[in-house]
C-alpha cells in the first residue's frame, strides 16, 4: 500500500546480501543477530557463524522501528566501561527489558524527554558486536523519497545521537530521479560535506555514491545510518532507520528475500478480525480494510470505497461531536464477491454484536457508499444479507438500527432487497439511494436518536 | 485543444481488451451522439482475435485489436489518448513505451501500486514531453458531452442522472474515482453539472494534479468555476492556494479535503488512500481547509454541508449572469442489455433448442436429473449401463436390463480388421488422421449392410409376431417380398457350429429376462429356415435385436414407443457405441505400429477400363 518501515536487522541484512553488487572495494563485517529473549540468544550462540557472539564485546537494542533509543537509555553496551558487556550481560539485559512495558519518548529538549510516551513490550532485539571508534570515525549519511522529481541524499561528517542538534552540518544534495550514473558521481562528489578529512573524502564518497545507488535499486523509501563508521576500507553501519515502498514487492523478491513489515512500537498489535480481513484482502482482487477503533463504539460502519469511507468517519466525528461513538473505520471496494462481503459483514456484525451499549442506546449501523462506479450494488448487498440472516437475533438484542444509502450499477435491486430483508428479519431499517446527499444519513441516525429516545 | 481536456473528435487507444468499459464508452458516444467511436482500437497483447464487437445502440461496431501499442498508433495516428488498463506490473512499462511514441497527448493510467520510483519516472518523463498523465489509480476523466474515459460516471443511467452526457458550469477536481461520482451528483442536484472534471488518483506519487487541470480549466471558458475534493496528506492543494493568491486561478473556487478524522487518532491508522496520510501539520485536513479559507476559497464547515456551499456559488454566478439556463439535449434511450432484461423479468424469447436429458447450468450437472457425482465412481452403485439408459432413455433400468445393455456392448465390441468398418479406420489412420477423423471413417460404413441387422431384425420379427403369423407364414412373407430375413444366415457357423456368442446371449436371457416371447418365436423361425439350409441360423445381430425388443416390453414399454425406439434407429446405436470401443483399439494399433500410408495392390483390382464414346 506505501512506504512501510523495517527492522534495523532487515535493512543490514538487505545490505550484506547486496553488499558485493554496490560497494566494491569495501567491505561490511556483517554481524547482527535478532532474538525475542535472552534464552534465544544464548542458543543462537552456539549455532556455527555465530562464535563472535561468545568472543567479543557486544551491543544489544531494541529493534522496533524506534528512534532515540540512547537518548530512551535503552542500549546496552557497557556494564562498568563500554565494551565490557558480555553474552550473559545481553541475555540477561534482554530478559530484564521485556519483563515489563516501557515508556519509550520520541522528542528531546537535549536530553530531557518531551510530549507523551509511547507504552509497549519489547519483544525484538538486535545484538552485535562493540566497535570501538573515536567520534570522528562517526558519519551520518540517508536518502528519502519525498518529491516527485528528485530524491534527497542527506550527509554529515558528524553522526551519533546528535546529528539533529547539528543539522546545519548536513549536506542536502537534491539527485533527479532520472540521473545517470555519472550525473549521480558528479552531484555527490561535489557536494562532499566540506568538513570531512581530506584523506577520507574518496573512500566516503565512494560509499555515499554506492549508498543512493542501492538506495535507489531496492526501492528504498527512507534509509539513514547514524553513524556509519568507516575504517580503511572497513564499514560499520552502527544504527541504521528505514522504510520500503512496499509496491515494489513483486520486483524485488529476489533482493528482499523474506521481508517483515511489523506492526511499530505502541501500536496496537492487530486483532484477530483485522488480521482476518487483511488476509481476506490479501487474497483478493478487491479491496477489503477494517480497523477497529473503539470496540464499544455505537456507530458502526459498512462503507464501499476508499474516498467514501473517509467521509463518513469524518461526517460522524462532525456531527456525533468526536469520535467517541465511532467504533471502525473500514471499507470494501473493487467489486468483491458476495462471499468476500458476507464474510466482510459478518465479522463488523460480530464485532458490533459482543455487548449492548452501556449507556443502553441503540446501535447504529451505517451501510454507506457513493455512487458506485463499476461494483455491482445488488451483488454485494447479497452478501450482507446473509450476514444479517446469520445474526439478525444478536443484532436485535443489542438493538442495531440501519442506515443504508449507495448508487451505482444495480442500485434499486440492491436496495429493495436489503430492504426486504430487513424488514422479514425485523431490523429497523432506512434505505436511501443517490437522491440523498451521500453522508446524510449520518445526520438522519443521529436525529432519530433524539426521536427515539434511546 | 489547449483549454479542454477533450473534444468531441478525441480518440483514444484502450489498453487491455476491458469490455465492459468499453462498451459503457461507446454507450455514451451513442447518447451524446458522437460521430465516431471514443475508442479507435484496442491493444491486448496476448489477444488470438483480430477486432472485438460492441454494441452502438441497436448497432453493433467492430473495434481493431492489436498485439502492440506500436501497431495501433500506427494504424490510428489521430488517437491521441491512451487508456493504459494494464495491471500494477506492466503499467510502467505501457505508459513508458507510450511516451517514446510521441502520439499520445494524454495517458490515463488506472492500476493501484505501481512502484513510487516507477511512478515518479514515468510521470517525470511525461512532463518532460508535455503529455498530460491521469492517474495511476484513477477512474480518470471526463469533458461532458464530448468523451468520457472507461467507467467513470458509473453506468449511462447514472451519468444522464447526473447531468454528465452534456457540459455544465463547473469544473470539478477529485483524488477518490468513488467520490468523483458522488460530487458529479452533488453537482447536478445543486447545480447544473460539470464542464470538465478529472479524478487525479490517489497514489503518493500521481501524473498531473489539481492546479494542472485547474489551470487549464481557467482558460477554458465552459468553466465558469471549479469545485476541488482533496484529501488528507500531501501538499497538492496549497499550490492551488498559492495560484489563487497569484492572481493565476480568478474563478470562483469551493474546496474541501475529507480526512478531517485523522486529526482524533494516532498516525498508524491509514484512513484512505496510499497519499492519504499526513506527514506534517500543514498536511492535515484541518490545516488545508483552514488555509483554503483563508485564500477565499468557498470551504463548508463540514462535508455533509458540501451541497448547500455549491448552490449558493451557483446560485450566485446565475444571478450575475455569469451562468446561463442549459437547453437539456434530448437522450437517446440506450437499448437495455439482454442478461440485464432477462434478469429483471423484463423480456422472453422463444427457444430454438430442447434438451430434457441433462442440464449443465446449476452447480453440477445432471444426467437425466441426476448429478454427475452421483453416477460416476463405483461406489454410487451406478453402473455404464445405467448411464447409457439415464442418457438415451431418461429412466434407470433394472440391473437385469443394464447387465444385458453392457453384455450387448461387449459383444459387439470388435470383430477383426477384416469388416469394413475397422478396415476403413484403419486406411484412414495409415493416412496421417487423427483419432476422430479415422473413427468417422469407420463408422460411416455402419448400415443396413453392416451392423444394420440390428434393427432390421427388430423390425420384421416384431412386425411378424405382432400380426400372428406363424413361423412358415412369416418365411414365406419374406420370401415373396424378395428380402432375405435380417437376423438370419451367417457365413460359416450353423446348426452344428454354433455361434458362441449368440448361445451366450440367450443363455443370459433365458436366465434372467422376466419372459422373452420374441425370442422363443425367432427360436421356431430359426427351425424353419435351418431346416433348409445349415447355415440359416438366428445370428447376433438378430438375436440382439430381438432381445432389446423382449426387454422394452417386460419393462412396460408400448408398443407404439418400441417402435419409435426402432425407427429413431436406437437399436443401431448400441451397435455404433460398442464397435466404437473396437475402431478406436485399430487406430491406435496403427499409430503405434506407425505403419506407412496404404497402397492398395494392383494385381488385386480387375481393370476394365474402355474408352469413352462421343456423344
Amino acid at each position: 500500500m506505501a512506504q512501510k518501515p523495517i527492522r534495523e536487522y532487515d535493512g543490514k541484512r538487505l545490505f550484506a546480501e547486496n553488499w558485493d553488487n554496490y560497494f566494491k572495494g569495501l567491505k561490511y563485517p556483517f554481524e547482527s543477530v535478532l532474538v525475542r529473549s535472552g534464552e534465544e540468544l544464548l542458543k543462537k550462540a552456539g549455532e556455527p557463524g555465530y562464535e563472535w557472539l561468545k568472543q567479543k564485546p557486544l551491543v544489544a537494542k531494541p529493534d522496533m522501528l524506534f528512534g532515540k533509543r540512547g537518548k530512551n537509555n535503552l542500549v546496552l553496551f557497557k556494564i562498568n566501561k563500554p565494551g565490557d558487556v558480555t553474552l550473559e550481560d545481553a541475555a540477561k539485559w534482554i530478559d530484564e527489558k521485556r519483563k515489563n512495558k516501557v515508556k519509550v519518548y520520541s522528542k528531546f529538549e537535549g536530553d530531557k524527554p518531551v510530549g507523551e510516551p509511547k507504552e509497549d513490550y519489547l519483544t525484538y532485539f538486535i545484538v552485535e558486536p562493540f566497535t570501538p571508534h573515536s567520534e570522528d570515525e562517526e558519519y551520518y549519511i540517508a536518502a528519502a523519497s519525498l518529491d516527485e522529481n528528485y530524491d534527497v541524499l542527506y550527509m554529515s561528517a558528524h553522526g551519533g545521537m546528535e546529528v539533529e542538534e547539528n543539522w546545519d552540518k548536513v549536506t542536502e544534495v537534491k539527485i533527479p530521479i532520472d540521473a545517470s550514473d555519472e550525473e549521480i558521481e558528479k552531484l555527490i562528489k561535489e557536494n562532499i560535506p566540506a568538513d570531512i578529512p581530506e584523506d577520507k573524502k574518496d573512500v566516503y564518497a565512494n560509499f555515499a555514491i554506492n549508498f543512493y545507488k542501492f538506495f535507489r535499486d531496492l526501492n528504498f523509501a527512507y534509509l539513514e545510518i547514524n553513524p556509519v563508521v568507516i575504517k580503511d576500507d572497513k564499514v560499520y553501519l552502527l544504527d541504521l532507520v528505514a522504510r520500503l515502498d512496499d509496491t515494489a514487492g513483486f520486483l524485488m523478491k529476489e533482493k528482499w528475500g523474506d521481508i517483515e513489515f511489523p506492526t511499530p512500537f505502541g501500536m496496537p498489535e492487530k486483532s484477530k478480525e483485522e488480521k482476518a480481513i487483511a488476509e481476506a484482502d490479501a487474497k483478493s482482487g478487491a479491496s477489503l480494510k477494517l480497523t477497529v477503533l473503539n470496540p464499544k463504539g455505537r456507530i458502526w460502519t459498512l462503507v464501499a470505497g476508499g474516498g467514501a469511507s473517509v467521509v463518513y468517519a469524518d461526517t460522524i466525528a462532525d456531527l456525533a461531536g468526536g469520535v467517541e461513538d465511532l467504533a471502525n473505520y473500514g471499507e470494501y471496494s473493487g467489486g468483491p464477491t458476495t462471499d468476500e462481503t458476507r464474510f466482510y459483514t459478518e465479522t463488523v456484525l460480530d464485532l458490533m454484536t459482543r455487548e449492548k451499549d452501556p449507556q443502553g442506546r441503540d446501535k447504529i449501523l451505517i451501510i454507506g457508499g457513493a455512487i458506485a462506479n463499476f461494483t455491482d450494488v445488488a451483488k454485494t448487498f447479497k452478501g450482507i444479507i446473509q450476514a444479517f440472516e446469520k445474526y439478525a437475533d444478536r443484532m436485535k438484542d443489542v438493538g442495531v438500527r440501519i442506515y443504508v444509502r449507495r448508487g451505482g450499477p444495480n442500485y434499486e435491486k440492491g436496495l429493495k432487497d436489503i430492504k426486504e430483508a430487513a424488514e422479514r428479519l425485523g431490523l429497523p431499517i432506512k434505505v436511501y439511494g443517490p437522491e440523498t446527499h451521500i453522508t446524510d444519513i449520518v445526520r438522519i441516525a443521529l436525529e432519530d436518536d433524539k426521536k427515539g429516545a434511546k | 485543444m489547449s483549454n479542454a481536456l477533450f473534444t468531441r473528435d478525441t480518440q483514444a487507444i484502450f489498453w487491455n481488451n476491458n469490455k465492459s468499459a468499453i462498451q459503457r464508452m461507446l454507450d455514451y458516444d451513442y447518447v451524446i451522439k458522437r460521430e465516431k467511436p471514443s475508442v479507435a482500437a484496442i491493444v491486448a497483447p496476448t489477444s488470438s482475435a483480430k477486432f472485438e464487437k460492441f454494441f452502438f445502440g441497436t448497432d453493433e461496431v467492430m473495434i481493431p485489436i492489436y498485439k502492440s501499442t506500436a501497431e495501433a498508433v500506427k494504424n490510428h495516428p489521430n488517437a491521441d489518448v491512451l487508456l493504459n488498463f494494464a495491471s500494477f506490473r506492466t503499467a510502467y512499462d505501457v505508459t513508458n513505451e507510450a511516451l517514446d511514441m510521441d502520439q499520445f497527448r494524454v495517458i490515463m493510467i488506472t492500476a493501484e501500486g505501481i512502484p513510487e520510483r516507477l511512478a515518479r519516472l514515468m510521470n517525470k518523463k511525461a512532463r518532460k514531453k508535455g503529455v498530460t498523465i491521469i492517474g495511476p489509480a484513477t477512474v480518470g476523466a471526463i469533458t461532458p458531452g464530448a468523451f468520457k474515459v472507461a467507467n467513470i460516471g458509473g453506468t449511462i443511467e447514472n451519468i444522464v442522472k447526473s447531468k454528465l452526457h452534456r457540459p455544465g458550469s463547473a469544473g470539478l477536481v477529485t483524488r477518490s474515482g468513488g467520490l468523483f461520482n458522488e460530487l458529479s451528483n452533488i453537482i447536478a442536484l445543486n447545480a447544473d453539472g460539470i464542464a470538465e472534471g478529472v479524478a487525479i488518483g490517489g497514489d503518493r506519487f500521481v501524473g498531473s494534479t489539481f492546479i494542472d487541470h485547474m489551470l487549464r480549466m481557467e482558460k477554458n471558458p465552459q468553466v465558469k468555476y471549479m469545485i476541488l475534493l482533496g484529501e488528507v496528506g500531501g501538499r497538492e492543494e496549497y499550490k492551488v492556494i498559492e495560484a489563487i493568491k497569484e492572481g493565476k486561478i480568478t474563478k470562483p473556487v469551493i474546496g474541501w479535503c475529507i480526512g478531517t478524522i485523522a486529526k482524533h487518532f494516532d498516525s498508524g491508522v491509514q484512513f484512505g488512500h496510499a497519499g492519504a496520510s499526513a506527514n506534517a501539520d500543514e498536511e492535515t485536513a484541518e490545516a488545508k481547509n483552514r488555509a483554503m479559507k483563508e485564500a477565499g476559497i468557498h470551504v463548508p464547515d463540514n462535508f455533509n454541508d458540501l451541497p448547500h456551499v455549491i448552490r449558493g456559488v451557483y446560485e450566485q454566478l446565475k444571478g450575475e449572469g455569469v451562468i446561463k439556463d442549459i437547453e437539456e439535449p434530448e437522450v437517446p434511450p440506450i437499448p437495455e442489455d439482454y442478461s440485464k432484461a432477462l434478469a429483471a423479468g423484463k423480456i422472453r424469447k422463444p427457444r430454438n433448442f430442447v434438451c430434457t436429458i441433462s442440464d449443465d447450468r446449476g452447480e453440477e450437472a445432471v444426467y437425466a436429473g441426476i448429478p454427475i457425482s452421483a453416477v460416476a465412481t463405483p461406489d454410487t452403485g451406478y453402473s455404464i449401463g445405467d448411464v447409457i439408459t439415464l442418457l438415451w432413455f431418461k429412466k434407470r433400468y433394472p440391473k437385469w436390463a443394464t447387465d444385458f445393455i453392457e453384455t450387448v456392448i461387449k459383444t459387439v465390441a470388435d470383430h477383426g480388421p477384416a469388416v469394413s468398418g475397422a478396415h476403413n479406420a484403419k486406411v484412414t489412420a495409415r493416412a496421417g488422421k487423427s483419432v476422430v477423423e479415422s473413427l468417422v471413417t469407420g463408422l460411416l460404413t455402419i448400415g443396413p449392410r453392416f451392423g444394420g441387422a440390428i434393427d432390421g431384425a427388430a423390425k420384421y420379427f416384431k412386425y411378424a409376431y405382432d400380426k400372428g403369423m406363424s413361423p412358415v407364414e412369416f418365411v414365406n412373407y419374406m420370401k415373396k417380398q424378395g428380402i432375405p430375413i435380417p437376423g438370419i444366415g451367417h457365413r460359416i457357423k450353423s446348426v452344428r457350429n454354433p455361434d458362441k456368442r449368440v448361445e451366450g446371449l440367450k443363455k443370459y436371457a433365458k436366465e434372467f429376462f422376466p419372459a422373452t416371447p420374441l425370442l422363443d418365436y425367432a427360436l421356431e423361425v430359426e427351425k424353419v429356415t435351418t431346416s433348409k439350409k445349415e447355415n440359416l441360423i438366428l445370428n447376433v445381430d438378430g438375436t440382439i435385436g430381438i432381445l432389446m425388443v423382449d426387454m422394452w416390453r417386460v419393462l412396460g414399454y408400448t408398443e407404439k414407443e418400441i417402435n419409435e425406439f426402432i425407427e429413431s434407429g436406437a437399436l443401431n446405436a448400441f451397435f455404433i457405441l460398442g464397435r466404437s470401443i473396437g475402431f478406436i483399439g485399430h487406430i491406435l494399433d496403427e499409430k503405434r505400429l506407425g505403419m506407412p500410408m496404404y497402397r492398395h495392390p494392383w494385381d488385386d483390382i480387375l481393370y476394365q477400363v474402355e474408352k469413352a464414346e462421343e456423344l
